[in-house]
């Protein structure tokens, strides 16, 4: 974890709520995907954590959607302004134990932190399924950047206005050989209920700190407490109490 | 150094700068971010007999210039605090350390305190009787004169390090459980801890933080904490550490000016890791600006009478 000055290059959106920010800056303490940034604003004591969505070099990009006062700050920024930024938080996703198929499965807001997991995946020669999900067509955003990529991208919306219609259980690929999620937690726990093969999950909980020190945030394990900040955001499929749930 | 150093309880501090309980671990977070002997000392997360997961999620809520916190006194038990978090901390915080200790009952305190008063690191016990989020417990010790006087005469009579009892400020009149700390033998107090407060989803019309409460900290605070310490240092004897919003140097040195000895810092840790290093560093010149040469001028000089 690192105080990082980011610049913002870009802020623009992406739907009519989810944004994407495109940030210059130290991005070393980033080291795997699923980590994130917390993020200092004006005139609130709190900062805010927001997924690392893509790193490249000295770019930094974050999607996030407005869901607060918070996010809703965030928005409003301009390029070229600054952003105070504890940069590299969190343990990410291990990606060493992804096989040859691995999915990647992403519901509203949890998809963006997939994408950088997305691209290590491809550099390392796997073959990557994703699937996403949305409530709605006009809340889809990213299906081309991971086709770019070289994925097979699947898209799930619940109304059925775009994809097959549905959560994204329905579109499950046959046998992957880990799966990565990230999303709301009923989603992640379907995920969970839906696949037999090893996976992380990725949570969200109202933090404080953001690196370990207050508490805020922690959970419950079969390996003991955990803080989502600090020990996760991801967990493995075999710690959660949820296993021993039947 | 010389010009910062204070005296707490008849340990030399190389600054007033202390990490308040529950910001800052066992140390372990920060002193990967920076040399953590550099604190005057720190207060370490409130510790009970047996561990705690503490309160369900979520803990804690933004709010103006501060926030709002219903951990529940997370932590590992005493004994395992004994066997490995000291002794990790043994070999990244070179100074002694104040062990912060909460309790259900008498017993539980006295007993907590009595097995940490075997541990030669520990410096000062900081009996904390006033946290607003556990139940049946914490604060209900610190809200009641009689309650409060009978926890300090219970720790006091198992250790011989100092004890300093941490006051709630959710009371009509902190001054009189001060004073009945102090009469029942308290080395020092410290306050104040968190102001008790709420926030409602607007979208949920449900509280945020899942306990219902929370403990409010940060800036927002701070006028409030500086006024309480102001009274209690004025009616006491005995040394009293400041806290309650300090986020800077100046905070620092308003708070001796209204008669605390040490001063320590909470919710700023968590907003910036590297608040008590910046304030440490920044004292000498603060110092300058006002004409203090040294703090202790500011115990002895007497410039808060009146």
């Amino acid at each position: 974890m690192r105080q990082v000055n980011y610049t913002i290059l870009e802020n623009a959106p992406l739907t009519a709520s989810v944004y994407r920010m495109a940030l210059r800056g130290d991005t070393s303490p980033i080291t795997a995907p699923g980590q994130f940034v917390n993020l200092r604003l004006d005139g609130l004591y709190l900062r805010r954590p927001i997924s690392v969505c893509d790193v490249d070099g000295d770019m930094l990009t974050l999607i996030y959607k407005v869901v607060g006062k918070g996010t809703e700050q965030l928005s409003r920024m301009q390029p070229g302004e600054a952003l105070d930024a504890l940069s590299g938080l969190g343990n990410g996703y291990d990606l060493a134990c992804a096989g040859d198929r691995p999915v990647l499965i992403g519901g509203g807001v949890g998809v963006p932190p997939l994408y950088y997991l997305a691209k290590k995946l491809i550099e390392a020669g796997r073959a990557v399924a994703v699937c996403l999900g949305f409530n709605t067509r006009d809340e889809l955003f990213y299906e081309n950047e991971f086709r770019a990529l070289g994925c097979d991208a699947r898209v799930a919306t619940v109304d059925g206005s775009y994809g097959t219609k549905g959560f994204v259980t329905a579109i499950l690929p046959d046998a992957p050989t880990h799966y990565f999620a990230c999303g709301p937690e009923p989603m992640l726990k379907a995920v969970f209920r839906a696949l037999d093969c090893p996976g992380q999950l990725s949570f969200e909980a109202r933090m404080g700190c953001g690196f370990g020190a207050c508490m805020g945030c922690t959970c419950e394990t079969l390996t003991g407490y955990k803080r989502i900040c600090k020990d996760g955001p991801v967990m493995r499929k075999e710690e959660l109490l949820w296993n021993a749930q039947g | 150094m010389e010009r910062t150093r204070v005296n707490l309880l008849g340990i030399e501090l190389d600054n007033p700068v202390i990490p308040a309980s529950g910001t800052f671990g066992y140390g372990r977070e920060f002193a990967g971010l920076y040399d953590i002997d550099i604190l005057g000392t720190f207060s370490f997360k409130g510790t009970t007999l047996h561990p705690r997961l503490g309160n369900p999620l979520p803990r804690i809520a933004e709010a103006p210039s501060g926030m709002l916190n219903a951990v529940g006194l997370q932590n590992p038990g005493v004994d395992k605090v004994i066997s490995e978090e000291l002794p990790n901390l043994s070999k990244i915080f070179h100074k002694p350390v104040m062990a912060n200790v909460s309790g259900f009952s008498i017993e539980e305190y006295a007993e907590t305190c009595r097995r940490l008063d075997a541990c030669a690191q520990v410096g000062w016990l900081e009996v904390n009787i006033s946290c607003p989020n556990v139940h049946h417990g914490g604060m209900s010790f610190g809200t009641d004169p009689v309650q409060a006087a009978a926890v300090t005469k219970a720790v006091k009579a198992v250790t011989s390090k100092p004890i300093i009892m941490k006051l709630s400020p959710n009371v009509t009149d902190i001054v009189s459980i001060a004073k009945a700390c102090a009469d029942a033998g308290a080395d020092g107090v410290s306050l104040i801890n968190t102001l008790m407060g709420m926030r409602i989803d607007l979208r949920t019309r449900r509280p945020v933080i899942a306990n219902v409460t929370g403990g409010l900290s940060g800036p927002a605070v701070f006028p409030v904490a500086l006024r309480m310490v102001y009274q209690v240092a004025r009616a006491v004897s005995v040394p009293v550490v400041g806290m309650g919003g300090v986020s800077s140097a100046e905070d620092v040195l308003e708070m001796m000016m209204a008669g605390a000895t040490a001063v320590e810092v909470g919710a700023a840790n968590l907003v910036d890791p590297f608040a008590c290093k910046r304030i440490i560093e920044d004292l000498p010149g603060i110092m300058d600006k006002y004409g203090i040469e040294t703090l202790d001028s500011l115990k002895t000089g007497g410039s808060t009478a009146g």
